[in-house]
């Protein structure tokens, strides 16, 4: 059949639909990104023309009915408990994979897998609960009020420990059984092999799942709302109660008005840029692929 | 196969139409809008749900902008009736109000802190944090978590109202959203404060949850005295409207003030007038 067609490398007719509406597609999926920043844009632009944007860097503090619009606060705390849970979940996360997938005996190894499922598909507010009322009163026994800057990164990184754990398993799996085997036939020890020659080789499939668990503790909302405390302040210490940009938005969105409202569509933006500016960074730093 | 198409869409378009016209009462649909408190709004929002069901003819709109916006579109007529979280002051004398319910904040603690009482100026203090432990109340020696509520709550207005404070002044070490998460963090913190609504206060309080509300300048926070409008820290809800209500909108405020909808008003945490 092939071999009848003139140029084998020229799409044939059913291909280029197919091209055409995938194409459509990516289109859309693209354009919603967009769309989502330009709603974002022109909601908070009413108070960027009458506020400057300094104020939402130089006020004294964040009180939007007193028109008072300070959210570096809440950058530097999203920045932080994003950063401390990353610290915390990564290397739990690729170590529960690398047991899973080369320690464990087989039945073990099924079983734990499936409860690292089961742990991945815990609603946020079931973590945002158990730590309201089990884990902030045994913070508050080390330094009062137990709702903190360390409770909320507890939290968020038991939730994105199987997010990395799963992602970087796959990213394992997908190893070619031709590594394993000449790295067992030049005689390399386990440890020796999973160093050198399998986390190398599954590097990208680990950094996107770093990046995807990121991404999920940036955005989580409900669970930091319960356990972080909502103070609008710079973090002092781990103990200190500290707001989220999303969580800033969750609070106060339903009763906010006129200005106030539209400040809140501000700390949305900046939560927006910070996205984006995590994800271009992550691209500038990527390593070039490692073919061993 | 185009043209089977075609006449499906055709049948489907007339049916549609068909379904429309037929829909369409004999009767006008008469409009009602009610703007103003948005602590009214989200109640009155639910009263109007059940409200149009019962009354298929009527379509009520809710608006929010604050109780000045429904005093000042009550009197200008671009609303039927406002909604305003206050009793109507002297130079509004002339606009009617009907309260459909009560709203009463009440200072909870944890039950395990001996604190039996606070004045009004020790709250102050507390929430301006010139007082820090417990123990220059009367209490543990144990620093004190001030729960305070997110800016635009009605809730925080009330309290800040009463207290005479501004939002800049009050030094929280907590801020919470809705009631429920003041009460889960209070009854997790023996040495927290912090002020919900009177009736889940009370309601969580009996159903062996370790929180414990304090009274003001003497009087017991409960249900039952903020309904006989006993209890300091309350105010009414009120719809305000120009000359004495006639035709749709009196039936709306007496559906409103009627005991049909005492459920809508508990599970937003007020209180009703009557039972």
């Amino acid at each position: 059949m092939t071999l009848l067609r003139h140029n084998i490398l020229s799409l044939s007719k059913t291909d280029q639909q197919l091209s055409l509406l995938l194409r459509l597609c990516a289109l859309i999926s693209a354009l919603l990104v967009a769309l989502i920043l330009g709603f974002l844009l022109s909601e908070s632009l009413p108070i960027l023309q009458r506020v400057s944007i300094l104020n939402f860097m130089n006020d004294p503090s964040w009180h939007p009915v007193q028109g008072l619009y300070n959210i570096t606060p809440m950058l530097s705390a999203t920045l932080l408990s994003t950063l401390g849970a990353l610290l915390l979940a990564t290397p739990l996360g690729i170590a529960s994979a690398l047991f899973s997938r080369y320690y464990a005996p087989p039945l073990l190894a099924a079983w734990y897998r499936r409860l690292i499922e089961l742990l991945a598909g815990i609603p946020s507010v079931v973590y945002g609960l158990w730590g309201l009322t089990t884990l902030a009163p045994l913070v508050a026994q080390i330094h009062p009020p137990g709702v903190s800057l360390l409770t909320a990164i507890l939290v968020l990184a038991l939730m994105i420990l199987p997010t990395v754990a799963l992602t970087v398993d796959a990213a394992l799996l997908a190893v070619p059984a031709a590594y394993h085997s000449s790295a067992a036939a030049l005689g390399l020890s386990r440890w020796a092999t999973i160093r050198s020659v399998i986390i190398p080789a599954a590097h990208s499939g680990i950094r996107s799942g770093i990046m995807l668990a990121a991404g999920r503790a940036i955005g989580e909302t409900m669970a930091v709302l319960m356990v972080a405390g909502n103070v609008v302040q710079h973090p002092h210490s781990l103990f200190d109660s500290v707001r989220t940009l999303t969580a800033n938005i969750a609070l106060e969105m339903s009763y906010a008005m006129g200005d106030h409202r539209v400040a809140l569509f501000v700390s949305g933006l900046a939560l927006m840029l910070m996205i984006l500016l995590l994800v271009s960074m992550s691209e500038l730093f990527k390593r070039k692929e490692v073919y061993v | 196969m185009k043209k089977l198409g075609l006449l499906i869409i055709i049948l489907m378009l007339s049916a549609t139409a068909w379904g429309y016209f037929k829909a369409k009462p004999n009767t006008a649909i008469e409009k009602l809008t009610l703007t103003g408190s948005s602590t009214v709004a989200p109640l009155a929002a639910e009263i109007a749900k059940r409200f149009e069901s019962l009354y298929p003819n009527v379509r009520v709109d809710v608006q929010t902008g604050g109780s000045s916006r429904g005093i000042n579109d009550t009197r200008s007529g671009l609303a039927n009736i406002g909604m305003a979280s206050r009793a109507l002051k002297k130079n509004e004398s002339e606009l009617f109000s009907y309260t459909i319910a009560l709203d009463g904040i009440s200072i909870i603690i944890h039950q395990a802190n001996p604190v039996i009482s606070l004045d009004k100026q020790q709250i102050i203090d507390i929430y301006t944090g010139k007082i820090v432990n417990w123990q220059d109340v009367g209490g543990n020696d144990a620093p004190i978590t001030v729960v305070n509520k997110a800016a635009g709550r009605s809730t925080l207005e009330l309290f800040l109202h009463y207290f005479g404070l501004k939002n800049t002044q009050v030094k929280p070490h907590v801020v919470i959203g809705d009631n429920q998460q003041g009460i889960k963090t209070v009854s997790g913190n023996p040495n927290a404060i912090g002020y919900v609504s009177v009736g889940s206060a009370e309601y969580e309080a009996t159903h062996n949850v370790p929180i414990k509300l304090l009274p003001l300048e003497g009087i017991t926070a409960s249900v039952e005295n903020v309904r006989q409008r006993n209890f300091p820290l309350s105010r009414p809800l009120n719809l305000i409207t120009r000359e004495a209500a006639t035709g749709i909108a009196k039936t709306f405020i007496e559906f409103a003030r009627s005991t049909q909808v005492n459920d809508l008003i508990e599970a937003q945490y007020f209180v009703p007038v009557e039972n």
